[in-house]
């Protein structure tokens, strides 16, 4: 199926309502989607969606961990942004925006540096394996934002984290 | 509202004119400098009300004024219940007897009117073994809403007088106010008297904002805000709280902003892809330059108070380091030599220190070196201390400390150059990034 034709069939499904809901990828439980599991279809947006937000977040993974003080991507790190730049080539109606995080190990300035750092090391990558770099951007949040709130290592290999977070430009 | 006070504030009145000095084996003085460890002792006995508006200030005042000395360090208060004598009238003679018998070797009397909506304090300080008045008698007035400012005030006179340094009192600290749990904080700016009195918020907390940076004057605060999506500098002024965005590269992250001595320049780091340098913008022509061009991570940059150098820290040798280059840009000397990591340098307003966070270890510490990188003394020690700013003196330093794990909450801290008098700055809520302002 190409992608225009599964874009078509997104469309479909879920209606005319359902495009105008800014969070359409969530509204799974609706009329539209139990019409789709009786005709045995992949539920449109559900992570079993290979097009879908949550499947690239969950399936392929939305985020790469890295090192103490370090933005050198490690072989898992690549593993994860292969499938998330093959994913992007297919699904091209969507756009990146790499957030880079650091620990709370560190002064708040560099450490806006260093998550600069990481996510400018997975945008380079996934540009090298063909990804337009006008469909991505980059932030750095520093040490402002820890998903972990632990003081100890099990917690900052958490927050040491670049993450791809993608929107689609046809949710408009 | 500070503005008009500022306005109000009348200049120095003396009241008193004071015969001239008879020969005195040298005025009492106490040396900050030699490693204070026994504190000098003082009495404030409560400030005389001279009207019947005056007695909703005149306790509270002299309280201030206390808390002000004893918060040093330096002093040491004898406790009202000791006194033998009491101040009813500012006019009257002092009983040096009684206050000699307890050992007050300076005392400070005032009193305070407060008829007309003008709030008016003078006050005497007394070399009590001396018997002789240190100085000269003077007054200070303002509206209701700055009384007590008047005693900050008060209080520098008598910091001055005792120990030959520029005061520190009266005058004002910016910095983040945090409220929520370590992974949804909210921050916001917010402006405070030194002693974490008269808080009042500059943002909604709708932005995350970090590290602001007053300017000389503390009329204005540089600050960095994730209002755009990315991090950017703003400027906000203090007077009306109105704020902008000082955009130096269209799309490009930009923090870690200050001012110029002379303020007509801001120096920020810059992210340009992986690579984070230190520029500078002329505020006026908003003309950009760019300071550093190493590969490596630039930031934290911080001007000498005479302007013609700035320290910054880089990881150009592998690790953070703390570096020193001219003004204008050009050739780096690193520093920092110690074990560990050294980040966010800020130069003394005297200019002959350089304070800084010292990583090392899993400790995290504030130190203080001499600006050629010599006599490195470590002042603190804690899980995350971080990000030191100068009281207007450059003899006290306020500084971020953060508790470890799940609760971890952020508390200013202020620690004296010798590294005694760590103590806590009270706050209604956590805070983070303090910026110290000048003396007002």
């Amino acid at each position: 199926m190409t992608h225009f034709s599964k874009a078509l069939l997104l469309v479909a499904a879920f209606g005319l309502a359902a495009c105008a809901s800014p969070s359409r990828f969530d509204s799974i439980d609706d009329g539209a989607n139990t019409a789709a599991r009786d005709s045995n279809a992949i539920i449109p947006g559900s992570v079993n969606d290979p097009t879908s937000t949550a499947y690239f977040n969950q399936t392929i993974g939305d985020r790469v961990f890295f090192v103490v003080d370090q933005s050198t991507l490690t072989p898992q790190a690549r593993g994860t942004l292969d499938a998330q730049a093959q994913w992007l080539m297919t699904n091209s109606d969507y756009l990146a925006v790499i957030e880079g995080h650091a620990d709370e190990q560190g002064t708040r300035e560099y450490n806006i540096a260093l998550g600069a750092r990481r996510a400018n090391a997975v945008m380079e990558y996934l540009i090298s394996k063909g990804v337009a770099p006008n469909r991505m951007k980059f932030i750095s949040y520093g040490k402002e934002r820890p998903v972990e709130v632990c003081s100890e290592e099990a917690c900052y290999s958490k927050n040491r984290r670049a993450v791809t977070i993608i929107s689609s430009t046809l949710t408009g | 509202m500070k503005t008009c006070l500022a306005a109000l504030l009348t200049a120095v009145t003396l009241i008193l004119s004071v015969q001239t000095a008879a020969a005195q084996d040298g005025p009492l003085r106490i040396e900050i400098t030699e490693g204070v460890i026994e504190p000098m002792p003082y009495a404030v006995p409560a400030f005389v009300a001279e009207d019947s508006a005056a007695q909703a200030y005149a306790e509270e005042l002299s309280r201030v004024v206390a808390a002000d000395l004893t918060g040093t360090g330096l002093f040491r208060e004898i406790p009202r219940e000791a006194h033998i004598s009491s101040i009813s009238s500012f006019a009257a003679p002092v009983a040096f007897a009684d206050w000699k018998a307890i050992n007050a070797q300076a005392l400070i009397t005032g009193a305070v009117s407060a008829e007309g909506g003008r709030v008016v304090i003078k006050f005497r300080v007394w070399d009590v073994f001396a018997g002789q008045e240190l100085g000269q008698g003077m007054q200070f007035a303002s509206t209701p809403d700055g009384a007590r400012r008047l005693a900050h005030k008060v209080a520098d006179q008598v910091y001055a007088r005792l120990t030959g340094e520029q005061p520190y009192f009266d005058s004002r600290v910016v910095f983040v106010s945090e409220t929520g749990p370590k992974n949804e904080r909210v921050k916001r700016l917010a402006i405070m008297d030194y002693d974490g009195a008269n808080v009042q918020y500059l943002t909604s907390g709708n932005a995350l904002v970090l590290a602001p940076r007053f300017s000389p004057d503390g009329g204005r605060v540089l600050y960095t805000s994730y209002e755009t999506g990315a991090p950017q500098i703003h400027v906000l002024n203090v007077g009306d709280v109105q704020s902008r965005v000082m955009q130096p590269s269209e799309g490009m992250m930009s923090f870690a902003p200050r001012f110029s001595p002379d303020a007509t320049t801001v120096i920020y780091s810059l992210t340009n892809g992986s690579n984070t340098d230190i520029w500078a913008m002329d505020i006026a022509s908003t003309a950009t330059r760019q300071l550093t061009s190493a590969p490596s991570i630039e930031t934290a940059p911080s001007y000498a108070p005479d302007g013609s150098q700035i320290v910054f820290e880089s990881d150009r040798s592998g690790t953070q380091q703390l570096y020193v280059m001219p003004a204008g840009g050009g050739e780096a000397t690193r520093i920092s030599f110690g074990e560990g990591r050294y980040g966010t340098p800020v130069w003394s307003p005297r200019g002959d220190l350089i304070a800084f966070t010292k990583q090392n270890a899993g400790r995290f510490h504030i130190g203080v070196m001499r600006t050629d990188g010599s006599e490195e003394r470590l002042l603190t020690a804690s899980f995350l201390d971080e990000g030191p700013t100068w009281a207007p003196n450059g003899r006290v330093l306020m500084f971020s400390r953060e508790t470890q794990g799940a609760q971890g909450a952020t508390t200013l801290y202020s620690v004296d150059i010798s590294g005694r008098n760590l103590k806590r700055v009270r706050t209604p809520a956590g805070a983070s990034d303090p910026s110290w302002g000048p003396l007002q």
